[in-house]
C-alpha cells in the first residue's frame, strides 16, 4: 500500500514538473504511464488525468503569490471560447464522427510543430508590430512580464485574436468530445496564432487548463471514474511537482522549452492523425 | 498582467497578495484533506468500504466522513481540489473589480456562468 502510494506520488511529481513547464495537461504524460506501466484501466486513467490537470494547474498557481508571467486577461478572454467549445463538444457527442476531428486536430498539431521549428531556426521569439492590433488594444491583451532567465522585462504584443479564439473553441471541443488534454492546443492558440511569448503562453495555458478541466471533472467524479487510491497520491505528487516546475520554468530560456515542446507536439500530432485514418 | 517597474498602486498590490494567499490556502486545504485520508488509509490499512467500492456521491461521502472512513476523506479532498480553479475565477472577478476594469469583470463573470452550467450539467448527468 505504502509503496504503491509512493510510486504514484513519484509519477505525479514528474508529471507535475513537466506539465507546469510545458503548459500541458497531465493526460499526455500520465495516460501512457498509468495504462502501460501500472496496468490501470483506461477509464480510471482518464479520470486520474482530469484530476492531474487540475492539480498541475493549481500547483502552478500557488508557486507564487503574484504570478508575473501569466496573462490573466488573455486567460479569461480565451476561456469563454474554450468553455463554450467544451460544452458544445459534450452536446455534439454522436453527431460528429470523431474520426475527422482526429485528422483535423492531428494536422493542426503537425502544422504548429512545423511553425515552432521555424521559430527555432529564425530565432524570432517576439512579435514586433509597428501598430498594436486593434482587438488586442480593445481588450487590453498586450502586456509585459519580467523574464528571470534574460533578467529583463519583456513587453509583448499579440495579434490574430479571432484566430486564437477559433483554435481555443476547437481546443474546447476536442476536450469535450475526444476527452484529450487541450493544453497543447491552448499553447498553440497563444504562441503560434496570437504570437504571445512562449513562457507567457505556457503559464497562461496552465491556468486555463485547470478551469476547463474543472468544468468536466464533475462528470467523471460522479460517474465513478476517479479512484481515490490512484488519484489522491497522484494529485499530491503533482501539486509538489507543479510548484517546482513553475519555478524552474521561469529560469529556463524560451528556446529550451520550445526544443522539448516540439517533439512532444509532433508525437501527439502523429498519434492523433493515425487514430483518424 | 502587472507591470513590475511601473509605480505600483499599494492598495492593488495588497489585493493581489491577499488573492494569492486565498488561492494558496484553498489548494493547501484540499491537499491536507487528501493527505489525511491517505495517511489514514495507510495506517489503518482499511478503505472503510468493501473491496472495489468507493463513495461517488455526496450522501455516501458525508456518511463515510462521519465514521472517519479513509476513502470518503480522500474523495472529499479530490472534490475540494476540483473547486480550486473555480475559486481562481471567482477571485479574479474580485481582482478586476478592484482594478475598476468593468469589461473584465463582465468577461470573467461570463466564464463563471458557463462554468457553473457545465458543473450542474456534470452533476445532473
Amino acid at each position: 500500500m505504502i509503496s504503491y502510494a509512493l510510486l504514484m506520488m513519484a509519477i505525479g511529481c514528474f508529471a507535475g514538473i513537466a506539465g507546469a513547464i510545458l503548459g500541458l495537461g497531465g493526460g499526455i504524460i500520465l495516460t501512457p504511464i498509468l495504462t502501460l506501466l501500472m496496468g490501470v484501466n483506461i477509464k480510471y486513467a482518464i479520470g486520474a488525468s482530469i484530476i492531474a490537470v487540475i492539480a498541475t494547474s493549481s500547483g502552478a498557481t500557488i508557486a507564487y503569490l503574484r504570478d508575473e508571467v501569466l496573462n490573466l486577461r488573455v486567460a479569461m478572454f480565451l476561456e469563454i471560447a474554450t468553455t463554450l467549445g467544451a460544452l458544445s463538444g459534450a452536446l455534439l457527442t454522436g453527431v460528429i464522427n470523431p474520426k475527422y476531428l482526429y485528422i483535423l486536430f492531428g494536422l493542426l498539431l503537425l502544422f504548429s510543430g512545423y511553425n515552432m521549428i521555424r521559430k527555432l531556426i529564425t530565432h524570432n521569439e517576439l512579435l514586433q508590430r509597428a501598430k498594436p492590433d486593434r482587438l488586442a488594444a480593445k481588450f487590453k491583451l498586450d502586456s509585459a512580464y519580467y523574464d528571470k532567465q534574460m533578467m529583463k522585462r519583456v513587453d509583448y504584443q499579440v495579434e490574430h485574436i479571432p484566430g486564437g479564439l477559433a483554435v481555443m473553441y476547437g481546443a474546447g471541443i476536442a476536450s469535450g468530445l475526444l476527452g484529450i488534454g487541450s493544453g497543447a492546443f491552448k499553447v498553440i492558440a497563444m504562441d503560434t496564432v496570437m504570437k504571445m511569448p512562449l513562457k507567457a503562453s505556457t503559464s497562461t495555458s496552465n491556468l486555463m487548463m485547470g478551469v476547463t478541466a474543472a468544468a468536466s471533472a464533475t462528470v467523471y467524479f460522479f460517474n465513478g471514474s476517479i479512484k481515490p487510491q490512484i488519484a489522491v497520491p497522484l494529485a499530491l505528487g503533482i501539486l509538489v511537482g507543479a510548484t517546482i516546475g513553475s519555478r524552474v520554468m521561469q529560469h529556463l530560456s524560451a528556446r529550451a522549452i520550445r526544443m522539448v515542446f516540439v517533439p512532444i507536439l509532433l508525437y501527439i500530432g502523429i498519434q492523433m492523425f493515425m487514430k483518424g485514418i | 498582467m502587472k507591470k513590475s517597474n511601473e509605480p505600483v498602486n499599494q492598495e492593488m498590490a495588497d489585493v493581489e497578495i491577499i488573492i494569492g494567499k486565498i488561492l494558496q490556502l484553498g489548494v493547501l486545504i484540499s491537499a491536507a484533506i487528501m493527505l489525511i485520508g491517505l495517511i489514514l488509509l495507510i495506517v489503518t490499512q482499511s478503505t472503510g468500504y468493501p473491496a472495489g467500492i468507493y463513495p461517488t456521491d455526496f450522501t455516501e461521502i458525508g456518511k463515510g466522513l462521519l465514521s472517519f472512513k479513509s476513502y470518503s476523506i480522500m474523495m472529499l479532498g479530490i472534490f475540494c481540489l476540483i473547486l480550486t480553479p473555480i475559486l481562481r475565477v471567482v477571485v479574479s472577478i474580485y481582482s478586476f473589480y478592484k482594478e475598476h476594469d468593468l469589461l473584465y469583470v463582465v468577461i470573467t463573470s461570463i466564464v463563471l456562468v458557463i462554468l457553473m452550467i457545465s458543473f450542474v450539467f456534470g452533476i445532473l448527468r
